[in-house]
C-alpha cells in the first residue's frame, strides 16, 4: 500500500499523462479516421486508393515502429522542433485513425441497401445521403467496435514509455530509484488501467443490448 | 471491389464525372505534395546518400538483420502457440458446467484484457527481480504475448463454439456423448473451422505486438535497427533501415493477412453450415 501512497503524486502526474494523451489521440484518430472512411466509400477512385494505401501501410506496421519513425526519424528531416509528447499523441492518432476508418466502413456496409437507395431515389447526393441517412443508421452499428478501437488506444499509449513520455507505465524507472517495489508499482499501474477501462466496456456493453434490442433485427436484414 | 458502397452515388453523369474528375486531380495533388514533401526532406538531409545505404551490402549487418528478424518470429511462434493452448484452455473454463471455474477463467480472461501488454511485459522484465524473480527479455516477451493474446483468443473461441446451430449439440447428446465428447468432436471442430480467419487475423496482432520487445530490449528486429540507425562508422542510417525494417513487417503481416482471407473464402465455399457473419466477430 504504502508504495501507492508515498509516491501518490508521481502516479498522479503520470496517470495524466496517459490520460492526455488518450483524449488527445482520441480526438484526432476518430476525425481523421471518419475522413478516411468516407474517402474509401467515395466516388473518386484516387481518393479510394489513397485512403486503401494508407490504411493498408499503417494497419500492418506494429505501433512501436511509427513510434520509431516519429520519435527517432522525425528529428532527423528537421522539419519543426516537437516535444516527444506531440509525436507520441501524432504516432498514436495516426495509428488508430486507419482502425476507426475501417471500423466506420464496416458499419456502412451494414446499412440496408435499400435506404442509400431511397435516399437516392429522393434525389439526395453523396454527401446527403451519407450524412443525413446512412452515417445515423451506421453510428449504432459502428459505436460498440468503435469503442473497442477506443480502449486498445488507452492501453497503447504505454507504449510511449519507451520514448521518453511522461505517462504510467514509465514509472517502474522512479520507483526503483527511489527504492520501491517496482513490481508492486507496476501491478497497481495495472490495477489503474482496469479501473479506467471498465467503464467503457460497460458503456459499450449497455450499447450493444440497448440498441440490438430496439433495431428488432433490422441489422440483420441487412447484413449480406 | 466497393458493390455495397456503390448505393450511395449514382452513375455518375457529365457533372459528376467533371466534378469527381477534379476532386480526383485535387486528391492526387494533394498526396503527391505530401509524399513529395517527405522526400525533399529525406534529400535535404541526406537521408538518400550513397553512404547511409552502404550497409545493404556488408554481410556482417545482412546477418544481424536476419538475426533479429529470427528472434522476431521466435517470440511470434512460441507465443502464437502458447496463446492458442492458453486460448483453447480458458475458452473451455468460460464454458464450463461449474460456476466456480467460469469465474475464476472469466476473471483471468477479463483481466489480461485490460492489462496493457507493455505493463505486463514491465512486470514481468522490471517488476519480478524486486521479487526475486529474474526471467530473461525473451520469457518476459513470450510471456506477456501468450496472457493478452491468449485472452482474446479465448474470447473468439467461445463465441465460435457458441455460434455453432444448437441442434448441432443437442444431437450428440442424444446420440449419447458425452460432454467432453460432444466438445472434441462436435463443436470444437465447427467452432475453429468458422473462426479460423479471426484467429489468424488475432495472429497478426500478435506478430505486430512482438515488435514490443524493443521496449525491454530484447534483440529482436526493430532492436537491431536501432542498433544499427545509430551506429556512427555507418553514418548513422537510422531512417534506411527503420524502412527496410517496415518492408519487412509489412510483408509478413499482409502474407498473414492473405492467409486469413484464402481460408476464409475456402470456409465459406466448404461449409454447409451457417457461417458466423464476419460482424459477428469480437
Amino acid at each position: 500500500m504504502n508504495v501507492l501512497f508515498d509516491n501518490l503524486g508521481e502516479f498522479g502526474t503520470r496517470f495524466l499523462g496517459t490520460i492526455e494523451l488518450f483524449v488527445l489521440a482520441a480526438i484526432a484518430s476518430l476525425v481523421l479516421g471518419t475522413v478516411l472512411a468516407a474517402m474509401r466509400v467515395s466516388p473518386v477512385p484516387a481518393m479510394r486508393v489513397a485512403a486503401t494505401g494508407y490504411v493498408t501501410l499503417l494497419r500492418n506496421t506494429p505501433l512501436t515502429l511509427v513510434f520509431f519513425f516519429f520519435a527517432f526519424g522525425f528529428p532527423l528531416l528537421e522539419i519543426a522542433d516537437l516535444s516527444f509528447f506531440t509525436l507520441a499523441v501524432v504516432a498514436l492518432s495516426l495509428y488508430t485513425a486507419a482502425f476507426v476508418c475501417e471500423t466506420v466502413r464496416a458499419g456502412i456496409t451494414t446499412v440496408p441497401p435499400g435506404q442509400a437507395e431511397a435516399a437516392r431515389a429522393l434525389g439526395l447526393g453523396f454527401g446527403q445521403s451519407l450524412t443525413l441517412i446512412v452515417l445515423p443508421q451506421a453510428i449504432r452499428a459502428v459505436v460498440p467496435p468503435l469503442t473497442s478501437v477506443q480502449i486498445a488506444l488507452l492501453k497503447n499509449t504505454t507504449v510511449a514509455a519507451g520514448f521518453s513520455v511522461v505517462e504510467a507505465g514509465g514509472i517502474y524507472q522512479v520507483l526503483s530509484e527511489r527504492g520501491y517495489s517496482t513490481l508492486v508499482g507496476l501491478l497497481w499501474v495495472a490495477l489503474g488501467f482496469v479501473i479506467l477501462i471498465t467503464p467503457l466496456t460497460l458503456l459499450q456493453r449497455s450499447l450493444e443490448r440497448r440498441w440490438s434490442a430496439s433495431s428488432g433485427g433490422a441489422v440483420k436484414a441487412g447484413a449480406r | 471491389m466497393s458493390a455495397p458502397t456503390a448505393v450511395l452515388y449514382d452513375v455518375p453523369g457529365p457533372k459528376a464525372r467533371a466534378r469527381n474528375g477534379a476532386l480526383g486531380v485535387v486528391a492526387v495533388i494533394v498526396v503527391a505534395a505530401l509524399l513529395a514533401f517527405v522526400i525533399v526532406r529525406l534529400v535535404a538531409t541526406g537521408q538518400f546518400e550513397g553512404r547511409v545505404w552502404e550497409w545493404i551490402l556488408y554481410e556482417n549487418i545482412q546477418l544481424a538483420l536476419l538475426e533479429g528478424l529470427l528472434n522476431t518470429l521466435r517470440a511470434f511462434a512460441v507465443g502464437a502457440v502458447l496463446a492458442l493452448a492458453f486460448g483453447a484452455v480458458f475458452a473451455l473454463g468460460r464454458l464450463s458446467d461449474h460456476a466456480w471455474v467460469r469465474g475464476i477463467s472469466t476473471g483471468v480472461v477479463e483481466f489480461f484484457r485490460a492489462v496493457p501488454l507493455v505493463v505486463l511485459m514491465f512486470i514481468f522484465y522490471f517488476g519480478m527481480p524486486s521479487a526475486g524473480i529474474t526471467v530473461s527479455t525473451f520469457t518476459a516477451v513470450v510471456l506477456a504475448l501468450t496472457l493478452y493474446n491468449g485472452s482474446v483468443l479465448a474470447e473468439i473461441f467461445r463465441s465460435g463454439v457458441q455460434a455453432v446451430p444448437r441442434g448441432q449439440s443437442e444431437a450428440a447428446y442424444a446420440l449419447g456423448m458425452r460432454k467432453s465428447a460432444v466438445m472434441r468432436f462436435v463443436l470444437l471442430p465447427q467452432a475453429v473451422r468458422s473462426m479460423l480467419p479471426t484467429i489468424v487475423s488475432q495472429l497478426v496482432v500478435l506478430l505486430k505486438d512482438s515488435a514490443l520487445g524493443f521496449l525491454i530490449l530484447y534483440p529482436e528486429l526493430l532492436y537491431q535497427a536501432r542498433v544499427l540507425g545509430s551506429s556512427g562508422q555507418l553514418g548513422r542510417p537510422l531512417l534506411p533501415v527503420a524502412i527496410v525494417v517496415a518492408i519487412v513487417y509489412i510483408t509478413l503481416c499482409l502474407l498473414l493477412t492473405a492467409l486469413a482471407n484464402y481460408l476464409e473464402r475456402r470456409t465459406r465455399r466448404t461449409s454447409p453450415a451457417p457461417a458466423v457473419p464476419a460482424d459477428g466477430a469480437v
